[in-house]
């Protein structure tokens, strides 16, 4: 068990925009609601999976919403206390402990108010690894564990209690409520033993998400290559160092698609990158040929800070350097990949894992 | 319409002009900026009256684009003590009020802060109702705690701003001493907190604006100019009135590098393209779109404080006329020091020990510099090499930010203004990269006051619409409307109002049935 503190929750913050892999939403607010947690002398404490017993009740939490609403009407803070006391009734059995359903993006920190309100401990891990646009492109998912019963609260109290026949109906039911809810809820959803928890779960998310956001601290204290860092504890590749020359976005049903061409600088001199992304970053294509795809992380960081750039963000003139990260080994069977490699997403080519991409390249 | 002066007070130099009818320049004046700006003031504006040989009542009107504000925010001086007031309960407690704000400037302006009922959905149907008496007992509150400045914030404001308005009016009626009142929703947009932050430095400043406004007043009157009408110019490149001023002053504080911008395009004619203000210790480079300068889309920081109103996208770069240059391990090291306005005892050509981007213009051969002081023969020893590395980096610089901040590859004019335009070898002005066309127009040293003075008056507005019960028609109607509206109020006469600008956004997520709406609307000033 350890504990986070301001420090922990900022380099967790800035990892998690990283694993976020473009996006996610802004972990901005979700940070400050933690700060708050702490300067009221809440604790914020993370576990292993390994110290779950087996028959415990875990229940992921998360906000959801329009992100317009979500930075206008800032939350009670205690919403979710209650939705997970109306779980408790309903499964008869304690809450042993929450977790984020996504460790890229502004869910990964949200979890952390929710445990030290309900003093109960974080669990370090998540369903994703980094950040995914649908709800069921989860690790628990692919487990088959159950979105519902969820709980949904508002800050005026209301509670909606779900329990959908699938979880394509209980994505079509929450967003309903949340619309009446006035446009943002807090939820409990895809509650699971402790057991499942340690078979469906993405291990030491949390830690590698603080990890990532210590290491660029560290490295721009010394004036050190914060993606020299980066890469040290991802165990990711320099994809690419270039200038971006255009960008064409579209929305299509409430996703932001498009692409970004990348022009080489210094050792990429020459070279060309495109990134495919829909809300994340879904496919590095350099000269004609696919480096890195989906489930595999890409990331996009400024050159000079290190700070990622989110997709929305993604335009002209930013001189950027392009990561490519190894996703969990969970997203890799032939069953996964059918929820997030890169056919889902309409690319028509197999996953090759960028360890061996990296390798054939030389 | 008669005269016109303009005044902009930079972080080096403080700059005056007189415009005529037909914005002919009649004189123009720079001094250097006083710790307390306002005798600067007083001073320059005798002087270019002097300069200018003219009546003084054949002065219309007086522009003013100052550094007041930024500066007491930065330096945490003369800020009011200042209670916010959110409305937001039973929600808006997960994040307290002012936490990012650094200590100092949250201990200086007193951290005054109450959480209370109400607010809005976006639909602008209220979350719950206001509670008076939660009001009355925070007024007894503020008059035991002398406090000198309110900020008011609630939830959707933008979209419905009667909780705010009601706050306002049980205040005034409770506390018998007036204190100025600011409500978010005319200064900042949708972002609670960032624009909760914008209303409370607004509120901050308010008195120390009305003191320079004040002494400008008086300051015109001593100079005989008392019956001309003053405005102050404001981030978005137009003009607001003293009255106007003097509830609103936050939005002057990037005034100065607007100024700049608004006045390269008047000097060369150009509506669209680049413009590179150098001054003593940054370089500042914007983009000007129809006359104007785009505006930033992302959160500005302020003194450390995250804010959301309107203000213009700039990059700056550490660089300008007084920037210290040194040799490294065989490298070339600018900046970000600068000795600013100490160039004229410190630089290598006037005899000083430091080594600064001016000597180096100076040595190069390619700028000249009227001041018995300066003797370009101290720079003899200087390494030619070394000189032509120097002044490639400062190129480089420039280029990569020209590069950053446009949104296409097509090149684009640049327009070169500012005391420190001198950077720039003249001979290197068809090689630089990205522009179509580098042009440092004559009196390009006076850019920004000539853009103060040139300003016209806008009003704007940024709401979000619920279409549950409206047309699309009607809201964009509503919204033209008042933001004419706005810039009348601000002075503009009601004949030139046109709306410049205009942008519908839905919101993503909840499909069909809001939008966000943002118009601003420009006219030209009403002098009588």
């Amino acid at each position: 068990m350890w504990e986070l503190d301001k420090q922990g929750v900022e380099d967790l913050a800035t990892g998690a925009a990283i694993l976020g892999t473009g996006g996610g939403g802004d972990p901005y607010l979700g940070k400050l609601m933690a700060f708050s947690v702490l300067e009221k002398g809440m604790k914020i404490e993370i576990i292993p999976p390994s110290d779950v017993p087996d028959d415990a009740l875990i229940i992921p939490s998360a906000a959801m919403g329009t992100p317009t609403v979500l930075i206008e009407k800032i939350s009670k803070g205690d919403e979710v206390v209650e939705a997970f006391k109306r779980l408790e009734m309903f499964f008869g059995k304690r809450i042993f402990a929450t977790m984020p359903a996504e460790a890229g993006g502004v869910n990964s920190v949200n979890p952390l108010t929710v445990g030290a309100r309900c003093g109960i401990p974080i669990v370090d891990a998540d369903g994703m690894g980094r950040a995914f646009p649908e709800l069921q492109m989860t690790t628990f998912h692919v487990h088959g564990i159950r979105c519902t019963p969820m709980t949904l609260v508002d800050e005026k109290g209301n509670v909606v209690i779900l329990d959908a026949v699938d979880d394509l109906w209980a994505e079509k039911l929450a967003r309903v409520v949340t619309i009446r809810f006035g446009g943002t809820a807090w939820i409990a959803l895809y509650p699971m033993t402790g057991k499942q928890l340690k078979e469906a779960s993405i291990h030491f998310s949390l830690s590698l998400a603080r990890d990532i956001g210590r290491s660029i601290r560290e490295a721009r204290a010394v004036k050190a290559d914060p993606i020299d860092a980066i890469l040290n504890v991802t165990g990711g590749y320099r994809l690419f160092e270039g200038k971006i020359v255009d960008v064409e976005r579209r929305t299509v049903t409430g996703f932001a698609r498009g692409a970004a061409k990348f022009e080489g600088i210094k050792d990429y001199d020459g070279s060309e990158l495109v990134i495919r992304f829909q809300n994340e970053n879904l496919v590095a294509i350099r000269d004609g040929q696919i480096v890195c795809s989906v489930p595999d992380l890409i990331s996009v960081l400024e050159m000079e800070t290190g700070l990622p750039i989110t997709t929305e963000y993604l335009r002209y003139g930013y001189r950027a350097v392009v990561l490519g990260m190894p996703c969990n080994e969970k997203w890799r069977t032939p069953d996964a990949l059918k929820v997030v490699g890169p056919r889902y997403f309409g690319y028509d080519v197999d996953y090759i894992p960028i360890e061996e991409r990296m390798r054939s390249r030389g | 319409m008669g005269l016109r002066i303009g005044i902009d007070v930079g972080g080096t130099h403080t700059d005056a002009v007189v415009l005529d009818e037909k914005n002919l320049l009649i004189g123009a004046v720079k001094t250097r900026t006083t710790p307390d700006v306002t005798s600067g003031i007083l001073a320059v504006l005798s002087r270019v009256l002097k300069v200018s040989g003219i009546d003084p009542a054949e002065i219309k009107a007086a522009m003013l684009g100052t550094t007041h504000c930024t500066n007491a925010i930065v330096q945490r001086r003369e800020l009011a003590r200042t209670a916010l007031i959110r409305v937001g309960r039973p929600g808006a407690e997960a994040i307290e009020p002012l936490v990012e704000w650094p200590i100092g400037l949250r201990e200086v302006i007193g951290d005054i802060k109450y959480l209370i009922h109400g607010g809005h959905e976006y639909t602008g149907e209220e979350i719950v109702p206001l509670d008076e008496n939660e009001i009355r007992n925070i007024a007894k509150e503020l008059r035991d705690k002398h406090v000198e400045a309110v900020a008011v914030c609630s939830i959707f404001s933008p979209v419905n701003s009667d909780h705010e308005e009601r706050v306002a009016k049980i205040l005034e009626e409770e506390l018998e001493s007036i204190v100025p009142i600011t409500l978010s929703y005319e200064i900042g947009s949708i972002g609670l907190l960032e624009r909760e932050n914008s209303a409370v430095l607004n509120a901050a400043v308010v008195k120390v604006a009305g003191r320079a406004i004040e002494a400008f007043e008086k300051a015109m009157v001593d100079a005989g100019i008392g019956e001309a009408a003053m405005y102050l110019s404001q981030n978005d490149g137009t003009l607001m009135s003293a009255e106007y001023a003097r509830k609103y002053p936050i939005f002057t504080v990037a005034s100065g590098p607007t100024n700049s911008i608004r006045g390269a395009a008047f000097l060369t004619g150009l509506n669209d393209g680049i413009v590179v203000d150098v001054g003593g210790t940054t370089t500042l480079v914007g983009v000007l779109v129809k006359g104007f300068p785009r505006e930033s889309s992302i959160a500005v920081e302020i003194g450390g404080v995250r804010t959301n109103f309107r203000m213009p996208d700039l990059i700056a770069i550490g660089c300008g006329g007084g920037t210290v240059v040194k040799h490294r391990d065989g490298d070339v090291e600018i900046g970000p020091e600068s000795v600013g306005y100490e160039l004229v005892s410190r630089g290598i050509a006037w005899g000083g020990d430091t080594l600064t981007t001016t000597d180096i213009a100076l040595a190069a051969g390619y700028a000249r510099i009227e001041d018995p002081g300066c003797d370009p023969r101290r720079l003899k020893g200087l390494d030619r090499a070394f000189i032509s590395r120097v002044v490639n980096k400062i190129l480089e610089r420039i280029e990569e930010s020209i590069d950053k901040i446009k949104t296409s590859p097509s090149p684009m004019p640049v327009v070169l203004v500012g005391g420190g335009g001198i950077l720039i070898p003249p001979g290197d002005y068809d090689k630089l990269k990205g522009a179509s066309k580098v042009t440092r127009p004559s009196n390009y040293q006076f850019a920004n006051a000539i853009g103060a003075a040139i300003a016209q008056v806008s009003g704007q507005v940024d709401k979000i619409y619920s279409l549950e019960t409206l047309s699309r028609e009607v809201v964009i109607k509503d919204a033209k409307e008042s933001a004419i509206k706005h810039a009348v109020d601000a002075g503009a006469h009601p004949s030139t109002v046109q709306v410049v600008e205009m942008e519908e956004i839905a919101l993503p997520y909840l499909p069909g049935n809001a939008v966000r709406i943002r118009v601003k609307a420009a006219g030209n000033l009403t002098i009588a």
